[in-house]
């Protein structure tokens, strides 16, 4: 939904054009903490290793840094981790008070490997980190950290000196008031810091690195920019009204995860807190002396937040792939989601009644257009009491429900975190008889402003709270709900209309921990709490859906998110490829846009164009603002409702694959949009393409995304590959720049030599009506007539995938002029009544005869052959999808 | 093909007596059985190729028009004929074909998907025939009501038109007799003028002796004063005393000075006084009558504009959001009133001249004024009847011009209006003329639109009405209402919506749409089967 202050304060909007209004948010100047960490000079350490300390146990070894202008001590651990990485946790040795450590993020306490000195002096000590000849050197004074590889250094800690932890004090009156070391204004809003200054700061050097990404979520390009000059990039989860595009402005949420990436080497860097983070990049060179005195490019990076602790993980990599399942084994993978969610989702802020609601989904069934979720916006509750229905537009939900699963097709109704205040509601009333409202500084509920009016905000970081709001979505409390409906969370940063920058103020308190300390894994809570009573719902049977805008490191987890509220503009659609993309390499692969923008009303060209973008993107849905006029995909005249319907059955009928590369980057952590150098990690003409991108490694998109274009150029990767046109199965060679003429019509896609994509080119009203229907299997040889893809069924919706092994995983293989499906799974059960009805191989030759070869037996299969394209079709083939089979080409 | 063709089909069907299902491959409909010949190869509808007959429903998609699978979902783009005996038949997608709904109410779609599917055509059959009943009463009855209206509005139009016919002729006739009164106004107004002139003239004259005569006595009554000493001589000294009469102002009457008043002479007798009251009478002060007070101004005449009958549309208090565009909502309100002739302002004939008032007319010259104005109000009553008189053409006019619809059948709707009422609002339509909406507690009226034009389907455009330019929308467009016409024998407001912000639907039904009932023997008749 909307963004904050539109409706509480309209002097605001007055005066703002169509942008975000800057003076609402903190640059780093106004942020104190940030203004006196930037303050200082590299170059000027006062931290010394204190070497007698150091013990070593089998994982841990632990060692003392003092720092020599204040005589604080701080302790250092560093572990080795499984599968090559390398933890590095700072804090005080004797704390005042504990300081904050980030709880519920990573899935487990993350295994261990053995470190052993290699050698100690007076200087330093040389650990060695186990694989392939990594070390670990800690020089003492001043303290720094190196980890290298042979004579090679990866990456080094406090290189440049800006270690920088700020010890919890006594207030003494010659503390400068200047300095906001204990209270802070901005507009407004005072900070009271009972706590005083906090905040903590490391650097990172990456020799050899020119190209860092990740560290979402920013409105800006893939790679990132050097902030030397400029703010650096922010992460503090914010409602941003009308966000501006191309700058390092904090947005709805933070991954704190920075991917490096060279022709070499992939490695990542994980700052696992939760407080207000800023990211300074900049881009240096440093000798080189292993390859003699000639220059290499340097990325330096340093990482500065509020509160908590260092605590870093550092993932060596070296391919992408390591790299994402080095995330993936901390903070878990992408939740795999119910086949529905990957279809077409229809929004709009707001259906209006149950009746606009069944004309709506009557319209796609007129209009033949198949979608499988509509959505409901925060008009549908009584007053945006969440949990309930308005009771004179939503009168009945369940018949109107019931009109939906009829048809097989599901609803999301909207659940944000802020509570009316209100002493007639159910919800308002158990969280204050419960206590489990967050509260101010002075420890009575928190209050603020937002769409009911005043509200209360749960505080989501208690077990006990998430408990309690996950059993709200069982059938019997939730009144109204069934089974198909689904959940979306907005709002979640916490927005506070009223708060400082527009959420809640830092010294508000959960438990014992400010909110400062929280700030960016509130909202991560509050989609886990509802993902989780969806599964409660149905006694741990079937798989949530939820969607957040807010999010934090493991919030991939928990469902989908969206990039919140953007606007019709060709820009916005633009910028909707880069900010998914840097989510999906931190692991958050369910990302979509707002389709035609949330903000004024599209073109039905950028309209139209945004479809083609969206159904080629993971999480596929259109959404718009109140204000806007009606967009349902029948209302621009019957040539553009054919072309929105035209690419939503695109996707459609690549819903197999999809849902393969959800369950792909569910086990593994592989994202599924991908920028092209994930898969082409030597090819530097990839490095900074985030105009087009990958889906899997065997889909190529670019979009179109320019007004009035008449082409685009496509880089076609891979030296030595092909490319096949998905339309007009057309081959290109990889490595080049392809130019491609466009209409309206166009979405220029390619699928890779040397793949096997299976679809569903029946298309129907919704994907539960498509189950039981036959797959296509697109084969797309490589120069060496080679290809290979999988196939992954399930029942679409339910966890006995996970529970019971109730799915069926082939490995599809053409080689040596035979396509053989085999088992990837052979002690998995599931039946499928979904056969194979054609198969076609793209760049073949003409066969002279084609045996299926099936239990032992061989029938001749019928075929056609496409001389001008080399397109080989087979002929209904028919065999079941979950068998084992080869189809011989003589 | 369209439903009334194959409504067709089946009543010859039927009338031919073979009630039994005739053999054809899944999902055709009748008309095209000669095209699927069993056992003989079949050519794609397209003529695209042509393929050996059990590839017909094998569920494998040959043709690219998708006519070889008719009864199957193979081909994207194909389509499946229910029969649904008893009730209407109909295509439905192939991609509806055994996808777990039902969507045919013969249940035949969903042969092999495992759909719990009931046979509904009866019930549908029976309901549709009951809704076609109703319907057909209501358009027959609306078709009734709607030639009654045609009816009156031709007559309506035709007594209008008359109207304005015999009124343009009145309007010809009171335009001379307006010339005729201005003349007669004219020449009545020249005698009168003239013996005004006349009359005051004499006034003038009269005047003038009299101030002779009060001049004389005041100076008489002047020489007495000034002999102080009744020896009939005004003296130097005498006259002296009176300061009030220094020529230079300076203060200081001297003797010199008075000797210059005095034209040189040392006294005055009364008859040589004369010249000396001529040089100052106008300064000399009576020593027995206090000072003339000075002649109190007269505050000019104010004219008070009519109070002009406000009825522009109050800012809407619901949304405070609105408050940016009240300025430019006051400037849309038009006011009715605005062309009101104001009222004239009588300027007073009395003269108060000296504070005398003239003498009355003298008989004669009463006369004549009586008989001009007399013409004027006459002329001034005759023109203003010509004016009303150009209104109510001009309004009729306006009238005529709309476009009531082919028939004009609409008329009847002209200067009417109708209201809804919902849970929160009272909505009102006036036909021709605009929409609003009014908060049910309170609260001011909204401007949803005010009459645009019809803008239904390039085929009968007099099914929608579109009202537009409505109150702004903060950050949004001007409020505008469509307007769905529906056959009804009551004219009514049955629904307001809003689909998009500050774009409102509204259904309405009159019997100004009702079509020509159809005949009924096409409606279908459910008990046969095929």
């Amino acid at each position: 939904t909307g963004s904050s202050c539109e409706s509480w304060d309209v002097k605001l909007l007055q005066v703002s054009t169509f942008a975000v209004d800057r003076g609402n948010f903190k640059t780093c100047d106004q942020s104190a903490f940030c203004k006196r960490q930037r303050a200082l000079k590299p170059g000027q350490s006062p931290y010394r290793a204190l070497l007698e300390t150091l013990e070593l146990s089998d994982s841990r070894l632990t060692l003392q840094l003092i720092n020599d202008n204040n005589k604080v001590h701080l302790l250092l651990e560093l572990y080795r981790l499984q599968g090559n990485m390398t933890r590095v946790k700072i804090n005080e040795l004797k704390p005042l008070r504990p300081r904050f450590e980030v709880p519920d993020v990573l899935i487990a306490e993350p295994p261990t490997e053995p470190l052993s000195v290699l050698s100690k002096d007076d200087n330093g000590v040389v650990l060695s980190l186990g694989a392939k000849n990594q070390r670990l050197i800690v020089s003492a004074r001043p303290f720094r950290l190196d980890i290298m590889q042979g004579p090679e250094v990866l990456l080094s800690l406090n290189s440049r000196g800006l270690l920088a932890f700020e010890h919890l004090r006594l207030h003494k009156d010659t503390d400068k008031e200047e300095d906001g070391l204990w209270e802070e204004t901005f507009k407004s809003h005072t900070d009271t810091k009972p706590n005083g200054p906090t905040s903590i700061s490391l650097d990172f050097s990456l020799p050899g690195v020119e190209h860092v990404y990740g560290i979402p979520e920013h409105a800006d390009d893939l790679k990132l920019k050097t902030t030397d000059g400029g703010d650096p990039y922010r992460l503090y989860n914010l409602d941003v009204f009308q966000y501006e595009l191309y700058n390092p402005m904090a947005l709805y949420g933070s991954i704190p995860v920075m991917l490096a990436h060279n022709t070499q080497r992939t490695m990542g860097i994980f700052w696992l807190n939760a407080a207000e983070t800023w990211v300074d990049i900049s881009s240096n060179t440093m000798l080189d002396f292993v390859q003699g005195s000639s220059e290499k490019p340097q990325t330096d990076v340093r990482w500065i937040s509020e509160s908590g602790i260092i605590d870093v993980f550092i993932m060596l990599g070296p391919k992408p792939s390591d790299v994402f399942s080095q995330y993936a084994s901390l903070t878990g993978t992408q939740s795999f989601p119910p086949l529905a969610s990957l279809g077409y989702h229809q929004c709009r802020w707001n259906y209006n009644d149950q009746e606009d609601v069944k004309s709506v989904d009557q319209g796609f069934d007129q209009h033949d257009i198949p979608y499988d979720f509509i959505w409901l916006d925060i008009e549908h509750a009584d007053g945006k009491r969440y949990f309930t229905w308005d009771p004179h537009k939503f009168p009945q939900p369940k018949e109107m429900l019931q009109g939906l699963m009829d048809k097989r097709r599901k609803m999301v109704a909207i659940v944000d975190p802020h509570i009316r205040v209100d002493s007639g509601y159910k919800i308002h009333n158990e969280i204050t008889s419960k206590d489990f409202y967050v509260k101010n500084k002075d420890g009575r509920n928190y209050e603020g402003w937002c769409w009911p009016g005043n509200s209360g905000y749960p505080d989501f970081t208690k077990p006990e709270m998430r408990a309690w709001w996950s059993s709200m979505f069982a059938y019997d409390q939730y009144e109204g709900s069934m089974e198909n409906l689904f959940t979306w969370n907005d709002m979640n940063e916490p927005s506070v209309f009223n708060g400082p920058e527009v959420t809640m103020h830092k010294d508000a308190l959960h438990g014992k921990w400010e909110h400062r300390d929280i700030h960016n894994i509130y909202g991560l809570y509050v989609q886990m709490a509802t993902a989780e009573g969806q599964t409660q719902r149905s006694g741990g049977v079937e798989r949530p859906f939820v969607l957040t805008r807010a999010f934090f490191a493991g919030s991939q987890r928990y469902g989908a998110v969206w990039t919140g509220d953007n606007a019709a503009e060709w820009d916005h659609l633009k910028i909707s490829i880069p900010m998914c993309l840097s989510l999906g390499l931190v692991g958050v692969s369910f990302c979509g846009a707002d389709v035609g923008g949330f903000f004024k009303n599209p073109s039905t060209e950028l309209l139209v164009r945004w479809y083609q973008t969206g159904a080629y993107q993971p999480f596929f849905r259109a959404h718009a603002h109140l204000d806007t006029t009606r967009r349902e995909p029948w209302l621009f005249g019957p040539e553009n409702t054919a072309l929105i319907r035209e690419v939503i059955r695109q996707r459609y009928a690549l819903l197999p694959y999809w849902y393969q590369l959800l369950y792909q980057a569910h086990k593994t952590g592989m994202p599924v949009m991908r920028p092209l150098w994930v898969d082409y990690p030597k090819d530097t003409a990839t490095f900074t393409i985030d105009d087009e991108f990958l889906i899997g490694s065997d889909l190529l998109v670019h979009p179109v995304t320019e007004e009035g274009s008449r082409g685009v150029t496509a880089y076609l990767p891979g030296a030595g590959e092909v490319w096949y046109d998905v339309h007009t199965f057309q081959k290109h060679n990889g490595a080049q720049n392809l130019y491609i003429p466009v209409t309206l019509s166009s979405i220029p896609v390619f699928q890779r030599g040397g793949s096997i994509i299976p679809r569903k080119d029946r298309v129907r009203r919704s994907s539960a009506c498509m189950e039981n229907d036959p797959y296509t299997l697109y084969v797309a040889l490589s120069p060496k007539k080679f290809a290979e893809g999988e196939l992954y069924i399930d029942d679409g919706h339910s966890l006995n995938y996970d529970t019971k092994k109730e799915f069926i995983h082939r490995s599809l293989t053409f080689a040596n002029n035979a396509l053989t499906s085999s088992n990837l799974c052979p002690d998995c059960n599931f039946l499928t009544s979904s056969w194979i009805e054609k198969v076609l191989i793209l760049g073949a030759s003409k066969p002279s005869k084609v045996l299926l070869k099936m239990d032992g037996k061989e029938t001749p299969v019928d075929f056609e052959f496409d001389t001008s394209m080399s397109v080989l079709t087979l002929r209904k083939p028919g065999m079941n999808a979950g068998a084992d089979w080869t189809l011989l080409l003589q | 093909m369209t439903c009334l063709h194959l409504l067709l089909t089946l009543v010859f069907a039927v009338s031919l007596g073979t009630p039994v299902e005739i053999q054809r491959p899944r999902g055709v409909p009748l008309t095209k059985k000669p095209f699927y010949e069993e056992n003989k190869p079949f050519t794609c509808l397209d003529g695209s190729r042509t393929i050996p007959f059990d590839r017909v429903n094998d569920d494998y998609c040959d043709c690219k028009d998708g006519s070889d699978e008719p009864g199957t979902a193979a081909c994207p783009n194909g389509s499946f004929h229910c029969t649904n005996a008893g009730y209407r038949p109909m295509f439905i997608p192939s991609s509806r074909i055994n996808d777990g709904i039902c969507d045919c109410c013969d249940t035949t779609d969903e042969y092999n998907s495992g759909a719990k599917c009931e046979n509904t055509c009866k019930e549908l059959g029976l309901k549709e025939r009951d809704v076609l009943q109703k319907m057909a009463e209501i358009t027959k009855e609306g078709f009734l009501l709607k030639q009654q209206l045609i009816e009156e509005a031709k007559k309506g139009r035709e007594e209008k038109q008359g109207k304005v016919t015999d009124m343009q002729e009145n309007k010809k006739q009171l335009e001379e007799k307006v010339e005729a009164l201005r003349t007669v106004k004219e020449t009545a107004e020249q005698p009168e003028k003239e013996a005004k002139e006349r009359h005051l003239k004499a006034w003038e004259e009269q005047k003038a002796a009299i101030r002779l005569e009060k001049d004389k006595a005041k100076m008489a009554e002047a020489f007495l004063e000034l002999d102080d000493n009744a020896d009939g001589f005004v003296s130097v000294s005498e006259l002296q005393s009176h300061a009030e009469l220094d020529p230079d102002a300076d203060g200081t009457l001297t003797e010199t000075e008075v000797q210059g008043l005095m034209g040189g002479a040392a006294q005055v007798d009364t008859s040589t006084f004369e010249s000396v009251w001529t040089n100052i009478k106008d300064k000399y002060h009576s020593e027995s009558q206090p000072e003339e007070p000075a002649p109190v101004e007269t505050p000019p005449e104010e004219v008070k504009e009519p109070v002009v009958d406000n009825d522009s549309e109050p800012f809407p208090e619901d949304d405070i959001s609105e408050e940016e565009d009240e300025d430019e909502d006051d400037e849309d309100d038009y006011h009715e009133d605005d062309d009101k002739v104001l009222p004239t302002v009588k300027t007073p004939e009395k003269s108060h001249e000296d504070g005398e008032a003239m003498l009355p007319y003298d008989p004669d010259t009463q006369t004549l004024i009586d008989a001009a104005q007399k013409a004027r109000d006459d002329f001034e009553d005759s023109e203003k009847a010509l004016r009303e008189m150009d209104d109510q053409i001009r309004n009729i006019e306006k009238e005529l011009s709309f476009d009531f619809g082919p028939d004009a059948e609409f008329t009847y709707l002209y200067s009417q209006c109708y209201e809804l009422t919902t849970s929160e609002y009272i909505y009102r339509l006036c036909p021709f003329n605009r929409v609003s909406q009014k908060p049910k507690y309170g609260g001011s009226e909204t401007n949803l639109g005010t009459w645009g034009s019809w803008s239904g389907p390039e085929n009968n455009k007099y099914l929608v009405m579109k009202y537009e330019h409505g109150t702004g929308c903060w950050q949004g467009p001007n409020r505008s209402t469509t307007v769905k016409l529906t056959c009804g024998k009551e004219t009514v407001v049955t629904s307001t919506s809003e689909p998009s912000r500050c774009e409102y639907l509204m259904e309405f039904t009159t019997p100004a749409v009702c079509q020509e009932p159809a005949n009924m023997d096409l409606l279908p008749h459910g008990h046969e089967e095929l």
